[in-house]
Formats: structure tokens, C-alpha cells, sequence
């Protein structure tokens, strides 16, 4: 149990990351009911876009915070763009289409980013640079914080710190979460609907790219499938905490990141990503509302 | 606002609405004067909430519909609340997840005179107290009485020339639907011009300056409401003497 602490703070380090994507899938669902397979693609596409704003920039050796900043504005306006861009040419022409035809499309579109990033950037694997400094900052007896857990976590929180400012405090925020509850209602009241489900594709992707380039400093692969494994396991995150459920979501992804880590500790990491298909068959057979999701009948 | 009740603020003409195959508002016209109470009446499905749907654009619709002397098919149904024409839906429609405040400031999103909207949601609290003690209580919590009163308010905060209401009185108690209408009195008093969608057809008569009894998708009789209240077929179907 000595490596107990270790884990423990791996899997809060995992498991932040899952939360910057889960609350891709969970804001998209809570608007539109839509499953949005090309989430993971999107988080893909930022990490490209930082590599190649590293390489453009020469960004490679020059280690330290603005470096760090370049790269996490490169990821986060690339797929705020891409999220957008998705949003508005193949969903939004679906609007009124049954459900499972968007579906469809969300599958096409990551299909589409995927093979597009093969083209274009190649399948070979690609080195992320690694602009910040991977040092031990704080050790225990039985555990090690690196830097790059503390930049993890404290990025993490910041930026769920903004992202519920602008849900529960401003105008938008709540214009959102009205939309989110009763579209046509909030259309009564003066609220563009399209203004707001563009706004929140553009809020998720970002989120998804601030997860990019986080991933990318810990583990600096860059290559076009990345995004399946992590968006899978961010989507199951979601769904246990409840998909639509913002807090949800959060929760949902450190349990995940917590578990994850602990079968690596203690079973195998061969049952590393069985895991997160064994906690969504459980799921959905104890509680298919997740945690903290509201059950179909209490969601008007 | 001292107006004669002549100017028409809403004119409909021909007004038809399919849902599918469904023959819903089979060419309806009316129209709304500045000042008035107009209330529609009509069974069941006869398309009283058809009508208030299609004249916020929330469903596809033929025919014409000027507000304000302005074609209301030019303007999207989320700028229409902005343009004066505001609507409690049937069932209330309350943001179930939103607190009772934030309903009501919802109500404003179309405005941004800050300290304007700060009175006019003290004026709300004034009107319904009940509301002021829940405020910062979620909306779907509200009992049915709170949530009409609520989504009256949040309708209110748009500062409409003309307002909609669908059922205001569905499903409360006696003495909170004379409370009700007595509300809606009053904000006719102040300006607002109202259409009244009702099943509760002997009160809405009583309250309303004329009325149109709706009969499947057709506009079967029209009159004052005193005069309708006395009307020996109005008598039959829908007052049950
Ligand atoms: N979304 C819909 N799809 C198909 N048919 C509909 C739809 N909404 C209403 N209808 C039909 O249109 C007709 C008019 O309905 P509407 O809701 O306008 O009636 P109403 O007068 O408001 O009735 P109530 O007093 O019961 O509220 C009904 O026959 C109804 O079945
Ligand atoms: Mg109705």
C-alpha cells in the first residue's frame, strides 16, 4: 500500500484530463442530445496544431511558460474553429432530422478528421515538444510530484474555475443552460438558439485543446488516432457521471483517472483500458443515469 | 395609455397550420387592438395553442400576420420578444434547472436597460410575493400555482406591447385563477395589450373587451365578451348550462 499516494496522484492527474474532455461530450449532449463522435478527433487536431505552431515558431528547444502559452492558445483557437466549423456544416443542416441521423454524421465527421489527418500529417508518430521542464518539485517518502502534475492540476483547475464563472455567472451561461432545458421556451424569451449551440461547440472544443496540449507535455506523442482511446474513456467519464451533468462529468473523469491508475498499482496495466468498459457496463446496468444524472422521467 | 381600443396592434388573415397531414388552423382571421383583452376559446384541440405557436414562430404557418404594421414571417421568432411580442406557453414552460431570479431574468434577455430591469422585476416580486421568498429556489421545485405565476412574470419582464398567455388558469386552485385574472387587469391597465388563450371560458368572457370561440382550425363565432357570455350556442358548449 506504500505506492498508495503515487497513484493516488497519477490518477488525479489522469483524471483532470478526462474531465477537460468530458465536459466536450457533456455540453454537446446537454444541448442537443447528440452523442459528438468527432469530440476526440477535435482533441486530436489540437494537438496538431501545437506541434505545428512549436515548429513554426521554433518553440522545439525553448523551454518555459510563454512557450507553454503559445502552444495551449494554438490548440485552444484551433479547435474552438474546428469545433465551430463542425457544428455549423454538418449538424446544424441535421437540425430537425431524427436523432440517430445526426448520429450518424458525428461518426462521419470523425472518420473524416481521421483519415484527413493520416493524409495530411502522416501516421508516423510525431514528437510534441516539451516546452515545460518535467522535474520533481515535491517528494515523500513513497511518492514523487512532478512539475508537469502540478502544471496538470493547476491548468485543470483554473480552467474549470472560468468555465463555471461563465456557466452559473454571466448572461451567455445562462442563456445556455436555459437552451439547454427548453430550446423553443428559450427562443420565447429572445434567445438565439443556434447562437448558443454554436457557442457551445466552441466552449467544449476549447476545453478538449486545453486537454490536448496538457497530454502532450506528459505523454509527447502526436499521431492522427490519438484521440480515440482518451475520448472513449472521456465519454464513458461522462456517462458515469451523468451525461449532460456538468459536475457529472468531472466527477465521472477523476473516478476514472483514480481507478485507472490504481489497476495499473495494484493489478495490471494489461487491464488498464478493460477498466473503463467494465465501469461502463456497470453503469449502465446500476444506475443508467450515471451519478448525478437526473433519470429520463425527471428530465422534462 | 389612454388609447380607444380601434388601432389594430395584431392583424391576422387567412392563418393556416399543418402538422403533417394534420389540418390544425383550417384559415383563421382576426385581429388584436391596441389596449384590448382578446381572449380565444375553444375545446380541446380545437387550436387555441396552435394559433399563439404559429404567431411566435415556433411552427410553420401560411397566411398573414402583421404586428405593429410589420410582417411578423420577416422577423425570426427569437427577435419577435424583442419587437413586443412575448408569450407564456402552455404549461408554463419554467426553466425546471434555472432558479425562480434567473426565470425571470431570463424573461429580460431581450433588454439591456440594467437598472430598468432591477425595477421591473421589484414590480414582479410586488405582484406575486411568493416569489420573492423563493427566489433563489430552482424553478422546477415551484408548486403548479408558483410556476403560472412565475412564467406570468418572466412573460411580463419583456415589457411587451402585446402578451400571449396560454392556460394562465390551468390547474389552479379558485382563488389563485381570480388572482390571476385580477393580475392580468391590471397590467392591461398599464398598456399591455393581451391575447387570452383559455378553457376557463365563463371567466376569460368576463375579463375579455371581445373574444373568438375556436372551433377545429375555424373561427365560429366573434363578439364582446359580454355579449358572447349571453349567447345561447356559447351557453351550450362552453359555459354547461
Ligand atoms: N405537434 C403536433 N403534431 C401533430 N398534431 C398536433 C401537434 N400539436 C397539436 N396537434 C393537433 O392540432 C390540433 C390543435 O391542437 P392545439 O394544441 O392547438 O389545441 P388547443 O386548442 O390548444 O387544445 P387544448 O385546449 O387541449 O390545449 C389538435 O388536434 C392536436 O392533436
Ligand atoms: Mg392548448
Amino acid at each position: 500500500m506504500q505506492d498508495f499516494a503515487q497513484h493516488f496522484i497519477n490518477g488525479l492527474s489522469l483524471g483532470s484530463i478526462y474531465a477537460l474532455i468530458a465536459l466536450g461530450y457533456t455540453m454537446v449532449y446537454g444541448i442537443l442530445q447528440l452523442i459528438n463522435f468527432a469530440h476526440s478527433d477535435v482533441y486530436m487536431m489540437g494537438a496538431f496544431c501545437s506541434y505545428y505552431a512549436a515548429r513554426f515558431l521554433n518553440l522545439n528547444d525553448s523551454q518555459g511558460l510563454p512557450s507553454f502559452v503559445v502552444l495551449l492558445m494554438s490548440s485552444i483557437i484551433g479547435c474552438a474553429i474546428l469545433g465551430f466549423l463542425i457544428e455549423r456544416l454538418a449538424y446544424r443542416p441535421l437540425r430537425n432530422a431524427p436523432k440517430l441521423n445526426v448520429l450518424i454524421a458525428a461518426i462521419g465527421v470523425s472518420l473524416l478528421l481521421q483519415y484527413t489527418g493520416q493524409s495530411v500529417f502522416g501516421d508516423d508518430p510525431k514528437v510534441f515538444p516539451t516546452v515545460l521542464p518535467n522535474v520533481p518539485v515535491l517528494e515523500g517518502s513513497s511518492f514523487t510530484v512532478h512539475s508537469l502534475d502540478l502544471v496538470v492540476l493547476g491548468v485543470t483547475l483554473l480552467t474549470l474555475l472560468v468555465l463555471n464563472l461563465l456557466i452559473f455567472r454571466t448572461r451567455i451561461g445562462m442563456a445556455m443552460r436555459a437552451v439547454s432545458q427548453n430550446m423553443r421556451v428559450a427562443s420565447l424569451m429572445g434567445v438565439n438558439p443556434n447562437r448558443i449551440i454554436s457557442a457551445t461547440f466552441i466552449l467544449g472544443s476549447a476545453l478538449a485543446g486545453v486537454g490536448s496540449v496538457l497530454v502532450g507535455l506528459k505523454y509527447p506523442k502526436v499521431e492522427p488516432l490519438m484521440g480515440t482511446m482518451i475520448g472513449m474513456k472521456a465519454f464513458i467519464a461522462a456517462v458515469l457521471g451523468g451525461i449532460g451533468n456538468l459536475s457529472g462529468a468531472v466527477l465521472g473523469a477523476v473516478l476514472m483517472g483514480l481507478s485507472e491508475e490504481m489497476v495499473v498499482g495494484y493489478l495490471s496495466s494489461t487491464y488498464r483500458d478493460a477498466l473503463a468498459f467494465g465501469i461502463l457496463i456497470a453503469v449502465l446496468i446500476f444506475k443508467p443515469a450515471g451519478l448525478l444524472g437526473r433519470s429520463a422521467t425527471e428530465k422534462v | 395609455m389612454g388609447t380607444d381600443r380601434s388601432t389594430p396592434l395584431l392583424q391576422v388573415n387567412d392563418l393556416q397550420v399543418y402538422y403533417g397531414a394534420i389540418y390544425a388552423i383550417r384559415g383563421i382571421t382576426f385581429v388584436v387592438n391596441e389596449g384590448e383583452i382578446v381572449s380565444l376559446i375553444g375545446a380541446n384541440g380545437a387550436g387555441k395553442t396552435t394559433t399563439l405557436r404559429a404567431l411566435s414562430g415556433l411552427i410553420p404557418s401560411t397566411g398573414k400576420m402583421e404586428f405593429c404594421g410589420k410582417d411578423l414571417r420577416k422577423i425570426p421568432t427569437h427577435q419577435r420578444v424583442g419587437r413586443g411580442l412575448a408569450q407564456s406557453p402552455e404549461g408554463r414552460g419554467v426553466f425546471p434547472g434555472l432558479t425562480v431570479r434567473e426565470n425571470i431574468e431570463m424573461g429580460a434577455y431581450c433588454r439591456r436597460d440594467v437598472a430598468q430591469i432591477a425595477s421591473d422585476m421589484e414590480e414582479c416580486y410586488q405582484l406575486f410575493p411568493k416569489l420573492r421568498d423563493r427566489r433563489a429556489q430552482l424553478a422546477g421545485t415551484l408548486s403548479g400555482g408558483e410556476q403560472q405565476m412565475l412564467a406570468i412574470s418572466r412573460a411580463l419582464m419583456a415589457k411587451p406591447r402585446l402578451l400571449l398567455l396560454d392556460e394562465p388558469s390551468l390547474g389552479l386552485a379558485p382563488l389563485i385563477v381570480a388572482q390571476i385574472f385580477e393580475i392580468i387587469q391590471r397590467v392591461n391597465k398599464k398598456g399591455v395589450t393581451i391575447l387570452l388563450v383559455e378553457q376557463n371560458a365563463r371567466m376569460a368572457l368576463k375579463q375579455s373587451h371581445r373574444a373568438y370561440v375556436l372551433e377545429t382550425g375555424r373561427i365560429v363565432l366573434e363578439g364582446m365578451g359580454h355579449d358572447l357570455l349571453e349567447n345561447d350556442q356559447v351557453r351550450r358548449s362552453y359555459l354547461g348550462v
